[in-house]
């Protein structure tokens, strides 16, 4: 059974860096479009996401075998999971409406979500019994399809926004548009760090006081903010700068919150040497590089994203999940967080399609709101799971 | 009522903003949709004539205005989608400790925005009246829009001819002209019908359709909403649903709640199994339960009879029971029968179900001068032991605690059992009392000569279930299950129109859709292969 394990990390590894060379194939076709009508670039890289789709697969299946239940069931096994779903989406919409550039943003995305994934516990870990059905991949799958498929509305909503946002003027737009990239520098920032102290062996113990009981607090990067009332066991290791505000009880939420703090700090240091190094807005440097997108287009490819996710996520998210709660829990609707969330993205993209329709947002306004959503997709991912917990906390 | 008649002799009702004939714009209602001389038609409801944009003077008209308005819907479906992420900042009530006073809970954990969210009545907001009354209105909403729209924008699309207007050819997002004359247009409908297009012609005008039946879309999701939402209001209905808990000891067998006193359970036993890396077939979970530092359960399961009273018209008499159904309950596999349901819901290890003393010297534990065994969920109040000597239960603590050092018990459940006894010793009248509880044997007179003491004690588990009738799940799965049906069908298919108008000179094409525009154009340039008519322009022009 470990060899399987190890072939299964070992495809997830193959199916990484085949998704980051298609994204190098996607960006040449910046430079084909230019030279005429050439589609070579495009293809290969279409060809390459698509072996790494498969051999993303070939990691499935094998931890699926290997631990005897869908690989869907905590926070490493989901979030890769959505990357592959993402990819999978893109791979629609590029066959629909075969824009090139949506892989070289839709591609790093995903790999920023699996690379993110990564920096959780990877261990095959056995079901409680309320996750022992049919229905966990039954409904994590489809609910997860459908929000890799919106997410695509978000790439191709990216697109254009820095596409068609007016550079030449500080605005709302462009300040938000930033505030979006800087996040992604938050990300990148977050995975970088998170590898480098875990190479490094970091490690730095307190002892601090967890609902009233002395608690060992290991914290695998250097303390910015230490545990409340927290006292470092570790010898030789620098203390933290300050202490977590009191309320904050849970176990690893100091820990939590020193994180953050690290990845805020890192993403501000990544944005700002690049945006130094340029002397112009993120957006304003990658936006000539986007010439040649029929915004129409794109606007188009990030409406019909809705248009084919928002079914198949409420039926995944919210359908399935109703008829699982209803068997495991006996209701099939009890207002935890998670459904809660997924109740809200469900609202966010109804309003989005009576909007687009009926009011006739679209373009930029429509791009504004795939960002939104995205934006709630990701709340409920990271945020639902990592602070606010409830019966979905094992993901 | 005011009705239309268009120059191309069709008679439209009152508020027709596009002739449901042959599309011509009326001039006085262009307002309506906001259409001017320079811009493209709005084509949203294809210029039907709608109620709430055609009659606004009584009340019922502004109510009916109100709900029925999209920008209304929308700021309902905001609003709620706002309160719904409010409500997730801090635990609802119902997943707070349940003996846990709410008022000084969310205080006492949360600080000053805990008391705030607490006093504002976030706590409970989703059963709140007023999180109801949004639900309520967007059902409102939901039942006005659709109606104001579909039944207009079903006749219009039912009455429209291929004969249109130049104008309406003209205002369309997709319009071209062909100055040629030898135009096929047989070869025009073939190349249509086999794109699946319905082609209807007249007077040498064509028109054709297809995917019509996706218009009905979001009226048939709507329509599924409505029935989802009465569906979960027949729950206020007791005769619908169902929703109690019980405990039942393992060997006992209960009343279950819920049922009208007809169905009995008895707990056989309950089982929990729990992962254990020693085992070949659970050793791939090594690492994982050994970084969880506890035990990982793997099975909740309660082995069950359930009895049917036979009995139940007699009031007062000992239950006569017939075995029903025997089965087991586990997560995600609830024990079913007749129109209930029972859920593993709970759990309660090794509850204490006996206690055995000894009465022995105070000075010498092996001296033994009796036995008596105590049930604890239904001790008796003297026991009589066969050397005369007699025990009174002066006081029963099942679950107990000491507070402002007096016993007390804080549950029913015999979890820490404690108790005062009256010991008489033969021939005695004056008793000796002592108090006993797991890790306490206290004399409290001081001057004893007996003292009592633990013999043995017999434990068993307890399961919790939840008791569910539920004759609302057949309509909320219906109100789902057409909610899904018509979200696909307005979503994955699009109405599309091609119309080809013949001139002096050549021919007019124009083409709609409700969405989807890169499709229709696709469509549009398969029917005009080998024809002669030129590919039509797209007008539109995106505004930012």
């Amino acid at each position: 059974m470990g060899d399987l394990t190890n072939i299964s990390g070992n495809l997830l590894y193959v199916s990484f860096f085949t998704y980051l060379l298609a994204t190098f194939f996607f960006g040449g076709t910046i430079r084909d479009k230019k030279k005429g009508k050439s589609k070579v670039a495009g293809n290969i890289g279409i060809t390459i996401t698509i072996v790494g789709f498969l051999t993303q697969l070939g990691y499935f299946f094998t931890r699926w075998v290997a631990s005897g239940h869908a690989p869907v069931s905590n926070l490493f096994e989901y979030t890769t999971f959505f990357g592959m779903m993402l990819v999978f989406a893109f791979i629609i919409l590029y066959f629909i409406y075969r824009v090139d550039l949506l892989g070289l943003f839709a591609l790093p995305i995903a790999l920023l979500l699996i690379a993110f994934a990564s920096m959780f516990p990877t261990e095959i870990s056995p079901l409680v019994p309320s996750l022992q059905s049919h229905w966990l991949y039954i409904h994590v799958t489809t609910a997860s399809l459908g929000q890799g498929i919106l997410s695509i509305s978000f790439v191709a909503g990216l697109i254009f926004l820095i596409r068609q946002i007016d550079q030449t003027k500080r605005s709302k737009h462009t300040f938000w548009l930033e505030f979006v990239l800087y996040i992604i520098a938050v990300t990148i920032a977050f995975i970088v760090l998170s590898s480098v102290f875990s190479a490094m062996n970091y490690e730095t113990v307190f002892e601090a006081p967890v609902e009233g009981q002395p608690a060992e607090i290991t914290y695998e990067m250097p303390a910015i903010a230490g545990p409340s009332e927290g006292r470092v066991l570790t010898e030789g290791a620098t203390g933290p700068l300050f202490e977590a505000p009191q309320w904050m009880r849970g176990e690893d939420a100091a820990k939590k919150l020193n994180t953050f703090l690290w990845a805020v700090l890192g993403g501000l240091v990544l944005y700002w040497s690049a945006r130094l190094i340029f002397k112009k807005r993120i957006a304003a440097i990658i936006q000539p590089l986007l010439k040649k997108v029929n915004p129409e287009l794109v606007d188009e490819v990030s409406y019909r994203a809705v248009a084919i996710g928002f079914p198949v996520f409420t039926l995944g998210a919210l359908i399935f999940a109703m008829i699982w709660a209803q068997q495991a829990w006996d209701r099939f609707w009890g207002w935890d967080p998670k459904e809660v969330w997924a109740l809200i993205t469900f609202f966010f993209y109804a309003a989005y399609l009576h909007l687009r329709l009926s009011r006739g947002w679209q373009g930029m306004k429509s791009a504004w709101l795939a960002v939104g959503g995205f934006g709630i997709i990701m709340f409920n991912l990271i945020a639902v799971n990592l602070i606010i917990s409830g019966l979905h906390s094992y993901a | 009522m005011n009705e239309i008649t268009c120059e191309c002799g069709h008679v439209n009702p009152e508020g027709t903003v596009l002739c449901e004939s042959c599309g011509k714009p009326v001039e006085e209602n262009q307002h309506i949709d906001g259409n001017d001389q320079k811009e493209l038609l709005n084509m949203r409801y294809d210029g039907s004539a709608r109620r709430s944009q055609t009659y606004n003077r009584t009340a019922v008209d502004k109510v009916w205005n109100f709900f029925s308005s999209v920008k209304v819907g929308v700021w309902l479906i905001f609003i709620t989608l706002i309160a719904s992420a409010i409500g997730t900042i801090f635990p609802q009530e119902v997943f707070i400790p349940g003996n846990v006073d709410p008022a000084t809970h969310y205080r006492d954990q949360y600080g000053i925005p805990g008391q705030i969210y607490y006093q504002l009545g976030f706590h409970d907001l989703f059963s709140s009246w007023w999180y109801m009354l949004l639900i309520a209105m967007i059902g409102i909403s939901i039942v006005i829009a659709s109606i104001d729209r579909f039944f207009p924008l079903y006749k219009t699309l039912k009455k429209q001819k291929p004969k249109r207007h130049e104008l309406f050819m003209k205002k369309q997002r997709i319009y071209g002209q062909t100055v040629a004359e030898n135009i096929d247009a047989d070869r025009f409908k073939e190349n249509l019908k086999k794109r699946r297009f319905k082609v209807y012609e007249q007077d040498g005008h064509i028109l054709a359709e297809k995917n019509r039946f996706a218009r009905w879309g979001p009226y048939v999701n709507h329509i599924g909403l409505i029935i989802f939402l009465l569906g979960a209001l027949l729950r206020f209905i007791p005769a619908f649903y169902v929703d109690e808990f019980i405990w039942v000891r393992e060997g006992e067998t209960a009343l279950i709640a819920g049922t009208e006193g007809e169905f009995y359970i008895e707990n056989k036993a309950f089982t929990l199994e729990t992962y254990n890396m020693d085992d070949p077939e659970d050793a791939k979970f090594k690492e994982a339960i050994e970084k969880q530092g506890g035990p990982i359960p793997k099975t909740f399961r309660t082995d069950a009879v359930v009895y049917e009273r036979t009995n139940s018209g007699v009031p007062g008499a000992e239950p006569e029971l017939d075995v029903f159904k025997e089965g087991a309950a586990t997560m995600n596999n609830p024990l079913k029968f007749d129109d209930y349901a029972l859920y593993q819901a709970s759990y309660q290890l090794n509850e204490f179900k006996e206690m055995t003393f000894k009465i022995h010297d105070k000075d010498d534990e092996d001296t033994n001068y009796g036995e008596f065994t105590v049930d604890l969920s239904n001790p008796q109040s003297t026991y009589e032991l066969d050397g005369g000597y007699r025990v009174e239960v002066a006081n029963y603590f099942p679950d107990y605690e000491m507070e402002d050092g007096q016993p007390v018990s804080v549950s029913k459940y015999p979890k820490n059992p404690a108790f005062v006894f009256n010991l008489y010793p033969p021939g005695e009248n004056d008793p000796e009392t002592s108090f006993l509880g797991i890790g306490a044997n206290i004399d409290a007179g001081g001057d004893n000569q007996y003292k009592l003491g633990l013999a043995g004690f017999d434990v068993r588990d307890v399961t919790g279930l939840t008791v569910k009738k539920d004759h609302t799940l057949g309509i909320i799965s219906l109100g789902g299950a057409i909610f899904m049906i018509g979200v696909i069908q307005g979503m994955y298919w699009n109405h599309r129109r091609i119309w080809l108008q013949p001139r002096k000179d050549g021919v007019w094409l124009a083409g709609h859709t409700n969405k989807n525009w890169y499709a229709l154009r696709m469509d549009i340039e398969k029917a005009i292969a080998d024809t002669n008519i030129e590919a039509p322009k797209d007008q539109y022009e995106m505004k930012s």
